[in-house]
């Protein structure tokens, strides 16, 4: 069942200045479907539209960022809801409630002069008509305790938590009210390796246990091999290749898959890895034809002229790529 | 290039910071009584890997001389670099010691030119003229960049990657024995974080640079280092040749590292679900093991005496587990 709906989805931050304007295309032609019960991970290096891509998601944009085209459409309770249309109230009912969002570093969005209770207490009256004490404090402890986090942490300054269970309690928030998607932006950056599987299994937990979607991005490709049913590689603010965990990283199509999993050193294999030469593009100003094509080794002069779309190639993947569409084709035919 | 004595040696060093009010007298231990030795025969990549609070970066900062030692020495070149006095010395001890940080944005100031990092950086360490410029020019040369691709430019005009090379330029022009990188590569993109892995491969191979490489990031650590030091709260837990230590860990804070590492491969989902230290500042000042508490294989002696280091199998490491094996390391 499709709970998300994205379709050719552009936004842009727009300014203008003395008279000269600049768009900044940093989300440039999206197509996505999310199903219900599902992880979908996006992957891409940093500037290539991903944090974007997830707050236009979450309907949280504001001027310079713009959504110049497209739909974002959600259905939730049989009703379907694009959320680049509505505003205000309307906005905030879905917010949380049935869509949450968890920040890059949100683990810094706790009040540093509010016990933890307060900021559970604040989240809730905002979505919750609740006035009886008693009854927060049961719901809280039961979700703290479903999580398997300690209660104790309600009692405690965000100083006094280390920088994992601030994270861990940052879920906590945004899942209280068992949202029916949930959009985490690279949850667990700045946290090490142990604390990292810790806060990755509490995501994943949760989303088996409320049967919801989960978005996760981040530039981890580790992260998304071990948490992600499907993954959905971007660069320059398009995605250039789509389909399930393991024939992205069993068979890579796209050209700029292949180097970002062939570059990434194994435990086990010292033989020499390089980086892709060049650097990503500036998105004011990206270049014609395919974004990728100045620094692909196999770009073709077709690639400098058009731009490949997302097509859907065996496996229910799609790749935007001439090399692998030409192929598929030759093969059809 | 041989030496006769090994380049950096930490001697039994301890760094305590005091917690708590105006006169508590309950103290942590950052980096508890930790030794080993760099370098000895030619030049090495030797990595500290660890969770955050694992006291990498205080020792590391430690061999900077950014902080003070609370206890033990370090010795630079046979050189006690706690005696260091003078100006002069000073300036001896940073030209064969160089930092290069994590955030290469934050490192630099955004208002100031990149170049003038480089030319101030030469001149600081009097190379002066005609050679300054040559000097600035091989370095960034070795970066893989060019003094025209940097001159007149601001920090926020290049690329994480292009200014973390540009880090490792400037320090690169004080000819240096021993790079100190505290994870180098974390805020570099994936697509570019090998173009810097490389490079510190390079270094070693072709210019005899030591590196004391930090990192969270175990598969980097193994692609470039020749050993490789565990530390969890404080403690190095196991240290060894990098292939021995990571493909087969003894200690179990060692493996359960080993374990939780995400791999980028298809079938790399985990199946068994692991514990987290709830309340971090209680492990620093418990007895014995740091690590009993989350330990699978903990014996009744962990809770109430700390391991002594053994040496098994090329490799120390501080566990009761293997208190028995191989005789005590001669600390």
């Amino acid at each position: 069942m499709s709970v998300l709906k994205v379709e050719n989805l552009k936004a842009y931050y727009q300014t203008e200045m003395y008279g000269v304007s600049r768009n900044v295309r940093a989300v440039d032609g999206v197509s996505l479907e999310l199903q219900k019960n599902e992880v979908y991970g996006i992957a891409g290096e940093s500037s290539c539209g991903k944090t974007t891509l997830i707050r236009t998601l979450f309907g949280a944009f504001d001027p310079p960022l713009r959504v110049v085209e497209g739909t974002v459409t959600y259905s939730l309770d049989g009703e379907s809801v694009d959320v680049t249309k509505i505003q205000g109230e309307r906005l905030r009912q879905i917010r949380w409630k049935q869509v949450s969002y968890i920040l890059q570093g949100s683990m810094s969005l706790l009040n540093p002069v509010r016990k933890i209770r307060k900021t559970f207490w604040d989240f809730t009256r905002a979505h919750e008509p609740i006035t009886d004490a008693e009854k927060f404090e049961a719901m809280a402890r039961n979700h703290l305790n479903r999580l398997g986090l300690p209660a104790q942490v309600l009692d405690s300054y965000p100083h006094q938590l280390s920088g994992g269970m601030k994270q861990r309690v940052a879920i906590a928030l945004a899942t209280l009210f068992e949202p029916k998607v949930i959009l985490a932006d690279e949850p667990t950056t700045a946290l090490d390796v142990i604390v990292q599987r810790g806060v990755l299994q509490l995501l994943k937990r949760i989303q088996r246990e409320t049967q919801s979607t989960l978005v996760i991005v981040t530039h981890d490709m580790g992260i998304h091999a071990n948490i992600a049913d499907r993954v959905a590689i971007m660069y320059a603010g398009r995605i250039v290749e789509e389909g399930r965990v393991k024939h992205i990283f069993g068979d890579p199509l796209h050209p700029y898959t292949k180097h970002l999993i062939e570059s990434l050193p194994k435990i086990g294999d010292k033989s020499t890895r390089t980086s892709i030469p060049g650097t990503p593009p500036n998105l004011a100003d990206p270049p014609p034809g395919c974004r990728f094509h100045p620094r692909c080794p196999y770009a073709e002069p077709i690639c400098r002229r058009e731009s490949p779309h997302l097509a859907a190639v065996a496996n229910d993947r799609r790749v935007a790529c001439f090399l692998v569409t030409t192929k598929e084709n030759a093969h059809v035919s | 290039m041989s030496r006769n004595e090994p380049l950096l040696v930490i001697d039994k060093v301890s760094k305590f910071y005091p917690v708590g009010g105006l006169f508590s007298r309950t103290r942590i231990a950052a980096v508890s009584d930790v030794s080993l030795t760099m370098a000895e025969s030619g030049p090495e990549i030797l990595t500290l890997a660890g969770e955050s609070g694992s006291g990498k970066t205080t020792l590391a900062r430690m061999v900077l001389r950014l902080i003070e030692l609370s206890e033990g020495r370090i010795l630079f070149n046979g050189r006690d670099i706690t005696t260091i006095r003078t100006r002069e010395e000073q300036m001896e001890f940073m030209r064969a010691v160089q930092p290069i940080f994590q955030n290469p944005f934050e490192a630099f100031n955004p208002l100031k030119r990149i170049d003038s990092y480089l030319t101030e950086t030469a001149n600081n360490y009097s190379v002066e003229g005609a050679s300054a410029e040559q000097r600035i020019n091989s370095a960034l040369e070795l970066v893989g960049l060019s003094v025209s691709g940097v001159r007149g430019r601001y920090p926020h005009e290049l690329s994480g990657g292009q200014l973390q090379r540009v880090s490792v330029a400037r320090a690169l022009l004080a000819s240096p024995l021993l790079l100190v990188a505290d994870e180098p590569v974390s805020m570099v993109d994936a697509s570019l974080r090998m173009s810097i892995v490389n490079l510190f491969r390079e270094l070693k191979e072709k210019h005899g640079v030591s590196i004391i490489y930090i990192t969270h990031d175990l598969a980097t650590a193994y692609y470039i280092s020749d050993r490789i030091a565990i530390m969890q709260r404080g403690c190095i837990v196991e240290i060894g040749p990098v292939g021995k230590v990571l493909m087969e860990p003894l200690h179990p804070y060692a493996k359960l590292l080993r374990e939780s590492l995400l791999e980028p491969r298809a079938d790399a989902a985990w199946n068994e679900e692991i514990t987290l230290a709830s309340i971090e500042t209680e492990e620093f000042v418990r007895q014995g093991c740091k690590f009993a508490e989350r330990c699978e294989s903990r014996l009744p002696i962990c809770q109430t005496s700390e391991p002594p280091y053994s040496v098994v199998d090329g490799r120390e490491v501080k566990c009761w587990l293997y208190a028995g094996e191989g005789k005590k390391a001669v600390v």
